[in-house]
């Protein structure tokens, strides 16, 4: 008895000794990598949007002259014009950082890491020095994809998906070269760092619950952060792979993804590779990643929703069944991407079928999440308020899901504006709720100040208002038949009509974009000079509130 | 100037924005601020919870009111009248669920706003109430399921005839070619490899040692005969692109590799078309909207834009390289007899290679 209580206040006195080093930034505390995602993930998550607001107002004004753009773009925007291949890049990099760096490492990887500990009642994660290595991975692979923007021919152009052969021949378009090497390189390590943070909330959760903390008494926090990881596991692997192939069809001339190719006047040798393969591979792991993404915003919206309602969350079994629902169909949909891609359509059938059963398990979420609602004493916090409006984007976007997984309504919404409506709200507006939610709500217990409330509600209503005014009139534009990925519209005077749409989206996007500073400003200056917050501000009943940071 | 007005816009904001916290801070009653919603917060949000609802809605009504007419005409295609009909039915489907479902979400969030002393209601489980909302999504998503693969498996399954006309859509960076089958109905072989044969003059790279590709026809612009199925063979040479006729309501990628395939009827000849009521009132507005752009270019000494006549559309909806946005050929969908006399003036492969 008596050694094992010394060997415990020696472990205390070895924390106060911590060096300035040990402490902020190779640490192995699960706190600490928690803050360093989030401030990462925030940095990341400043160059996804501003990107998105350049290209929005490219959209919005095509042939005029801009000096922002000028000024940001340098020799990339002649005249302040910017050039198509860097409207690509532009749309390219917002993608992969806002789904990869953004919401999957900055969402899980800050909140995965802050609260699994604490509210399975463990100390610390199951290991230190993995998740530490986790972290400055997902830094390096940040650092990388920052650096891909800087290089001459540009960064990656191919689209977010990077389908080949496009990506993997340097002949096809500027991005293809160093820019993409770079990517892939970034995305490998991404991976890497993604894998071992996964494994680690695993082992964490299965092993390290306090006595009397069973499966079914886990918070459903946990459970989303549980079961993320583990589709993490299963899914992010085949992405490693097909990475991996196509950096040798760049490199080293196999010809896994290419076949029959004439390209700037010469015959290349590449032969038997088909492109739909990559695709398979992509998807395999770009589905399951909706949910990777989408999961644990909707676990922080439970653990909201319940405390600011006073109430239990309704029907917690049910909520439990579906989040395990909607992990196993999430890795048996990837081909509702590929509808039109030449795969047999016998699949697409299947693929039909298995898509919209997820619908069910959605549908008891979202009716789950209203009940909860219902005569509660709701306490309208900022996190509470993008609670709700995640409910709100998850229904909108996730309706128009039904008509994009029927392979036969897919075939003319495929790949345009419509897909990027139903996306945006479903999986990105969404979980940047759920990433602001669990910020506004954990920010006291990370910190120890209080976020300011008013600008929270500012930051939450302006948001939500344009939110909706930057993605319903987008589906229009997709109903109308315009494809995505367009540097403008001007090519077919059949669009013009759809001009002044587009520039009500643009006014709304610089609108929401000036939203978020109100938040930046909120987020730095709460964190030096909030008030001091109190043990348990929002009255929360789950593991973890009582413990200090 | 737009640089100065975006300023200008992005300053307003900032003011605006500045502004509105201002009223928030000003409308709390002077007291201990905690940063936790007190019953003022929960009071103002509560009701703002129900004014974002009615926006919600009326920002749907005056979408569909100020672009509804963006929106496609009916399909031109045999299948695509199927397609249509599934598309309004899930709509309608949608249309509900959102009404209802956002209605009760901010209702409840405005009607159970927090108060000092309220308690909220105990209610954690009710296994009928879950049946029932996991089996009404079963029932509806069933027949969904059930009309859309019917639908589905109808427009997929290709089946050549005596009368289908096989054309061959040929993807490049950046434009698109077709290859009639010529009089003996079959497309000769072709390969990137024969690209360079017949110093370029061979577009889409037929196999000169088939006999079959001889009579074959290639040309930029792609002519239908109306009410005969015509099956698209798709090819690529270099990089993925997808052959999009939003009219007809048909899509299919073109690979580079393989062959892809892709069929309808279509029943609506060009000139017809162009007499469609939604089709004419489309191109007025997109004539006004012309001469109003044309205006400002001339004041800057450019020319005018042209008047636009309504034409099918094929564009390229993969993502395929710096011209992607620009990379479109036309489709004219005319009357069989006015097609077999085109097609008798356009040069076979032979006459190309002569």
């Amino acid at each position: 008895m008596s050694t094992a209580a010394q060997v415990h206040e020696e472990d205390h006195g070895h924390h106060h000794k911590e060096t300035f080093v040990t402490k902020y930034i190779f640490s192995q505390d699960h706190k600490m990598i928690s803050k360093q995602y989030l401030i990462t993930g925030i940095f990341m998550g400043i160059i996804g949007i501003a990107m998105s607001l350049l290209f929005r107002l490219q959209l919005a004004w095509p042939e005029q002259p801009m000096g922002v753009m000028q000024v940001l773009l340098g020799k990339w925007a002649p005249d302040g014009i910017m050039d198509p291949n860097v409207y690509l890049a532009l749309v390219t990099i917002h993608g992969t950082i806002m789904v990869f760096f953004v919401l999957t490492a900055g969402l899980s990887g800050t909140f995965s890491n802050l609260l699994i500990p604490l509210q399975i009642g463990a100390r610390d994660m199951a290991s230190g020095l993995l998740n530490m290595i986790s972290y400055w991975m997902f830094f390096l692979s940040s650092v990388i994809m920052v650096c891909s923007l800087f290089v001459e021919a540009g960064p990656a152009a191919a689209g977010w998906t990077i389908y080949p052969p496009l990506s993997a021949l340097p002949q096809a378009q500027p991005g293809s070269g160093l820019g993409m090497t770079l990517w892939l390189v970034s995305m490998a390590i991404f991976i890497a760092s993604s894998l071992l943070g996964s494994l680690n909330y695993i082992v964490t959760v299965i092993n390290l619950r306090t006595k009397g903390m069973t499966m079914t008494r886990l918070p459903l926090t946990i459970w989303a952060f549980f079961v993320t990881a583990i589709i993490g596991v299963v899914s992010f692997p085949v992405l490693l792979s097909a990475a991996l192939l196509l950096i040798m069809d760049r490199s080293f001339g196999t010809s896994f993804f290419l076949s029959d190719i004439f390209i700037q006047g010469e015959v290349l040798h590449y032969q038997g590779g088909s492109p739909v393969l990559y695709e398979h591979l992509f998807w395999f792991l770009g589905h399951p990643e909706v949910y990777i993404v989408l999961l644990p915003a909707l676990g922080i919206t439970s653990e909201v929703i319940a405390t600011n309602s006073r109430k239990p969350i309704f029907g917690y079994r049910a909520m439990v069944a579906s989040i395990l629902a909607i992990a196993f169909l999430s890795t048996i949909v990837w081909g509702h991407h590929m509808f039109i891609s030449g795969m047999n359509p016998f699949l697409g059938s299947v693929f039909t079928f298995t898509t919209l059963l997820i619908a069910i398990p959605s549908a008891v979420k979202a009716f789950n999440y209203i009940t909860t609602l219902w005569k509660g004493n709701l306490q309208l916090n900022p996190a509470m308020l993008f609670s709700i409006g995640l409910v709100s984007t998850f229904i909108s976007g996730g309706l128009t899901g039904i008509i994009l997984g029927d392979s036969t309504l897919d075939i003319n919404v495929h790949d345009t504006y419509f897909v990027v409506a139903h996306f945006h709200l479903v999986m990105g507006i969404s979980a940047l709720y759920g990433f602001f939610a669990g910020v506004y709500h954990w920010f006291p217990k990370m910190f120890g100040t209080m976020m300011n409330k008013n600008l929270g509600y500012v930051h939450f209503w302006v948001t939500a208002v344009c939110a909706y005014g930057v993605f319903l009139p987008m589906h229009f534009i997709g109903m109308a038949g315009l494809p995505r990925r367009y540097y403008t519209n001007t090519a077919f005077p059949y669009f013009d009509d759809l001009a002044n749409i587009n520039v009500v989206i643009t006014i709304f996007a610089l609108i929401a974009g000036a939203a978020q500073l109100v938040f930046l400003y909120n987020f730095i200056h709460s964190m030096f000079y909030g008030k001091k917050s109190p043990q348990n501000p929002w009255k929360s009943n789950t593991l973890g509130v009582d413990s200090s940071c | 100037m737009t640089v100065l007005l975006t300023l200008t816009v992005l300053a307003l904001i900032a003011i605006a924005i500045w502004q509105i916290t201002k009223i928030f801070e000003l409308s709390q009653t002077p007291k201990v601020n905690t940063q936790v919603a007190d019953d003022d917060d929960n009071q103002l949000n509560g009701k703002l919870m129900f004014a974002f609802l009615i926006f919600i809605y009326a920002l749907t009504l005056f979408s569909f009111w100020k672009w509804g007419d963006v929106l496609l005409p009916d399909a031109s295609s045999e299948h695509g009248a199927d397609y249509d009909n599934l598309m309004w039915i899930s709509f309608a489907i949608i249309f509900f669920v959102q009404t209802i479902t956002q209605a009760l979400l901010h209702y409840f969030a405005y009607k159970y706003r927090g108060e000092k002393g309220k308690k909220a209601y105990f209610y954690a489980d009710n296994d009928r109430l879950e049946a029932v909302w996991t089996i009404i999504p079963v029932i509806v998503l069933a027949g969904l399921i059930l009309y859309g693969l019917y639908t589905w498996t109808s427009i997929m399954s290709v089946e050549e005839d005596e009368d289908s006309l096989v054309i061959e859509l040929y993807a490049q960076q950046f434009n698109w070619k077709a290859r009639y089958s010529g009089d003996d109905g079959v497309l000769g072989d072709a390969n990137v490899r024969f690209l360079q044969d017949f110093d370029g003059k061979n577009q889409v790279g037929i196999d000169a040692t088939d006999p079959n590709g001889f009579d074959d026809v290639v040309v930029q612009e792609l002519h239908l005969p109306v009410g005969r199925e015509v099956i698209f063979k798709m090819r690529s040479q270099d990089v993925l692109h997808s052959a999009y006729m939003p009219h007809f309501r048909a899509q299919m990628n073109c690979v580079p590799g393989m062959i892809t395939e892709f069929a309808f009827v279509p029943v609506t000849t060009t000139s017809d078309m162009r007499q469609n009521p939604d089709v004419v009132a489309k191109v007025k507005k997109i004539n006004k909207i012309r001469v109003e752009n044309s205006k400002a270019l001339v004041a800057n000494g450019e020319e005018a834009l042209e008047p636009y006549t309504f034409d099918y559309l094929l564009l390229c909806n993969k993502i395929c390289g710096a011209s992607h946005y620009n990379m479109q050929m036309k489709i004219i969908v005319e009357t069989p007899e006015e097609f077999e006399k085109w097609i008798a003036n356009q040069q076979t492969f032979a006459q190309v290679i002569q």
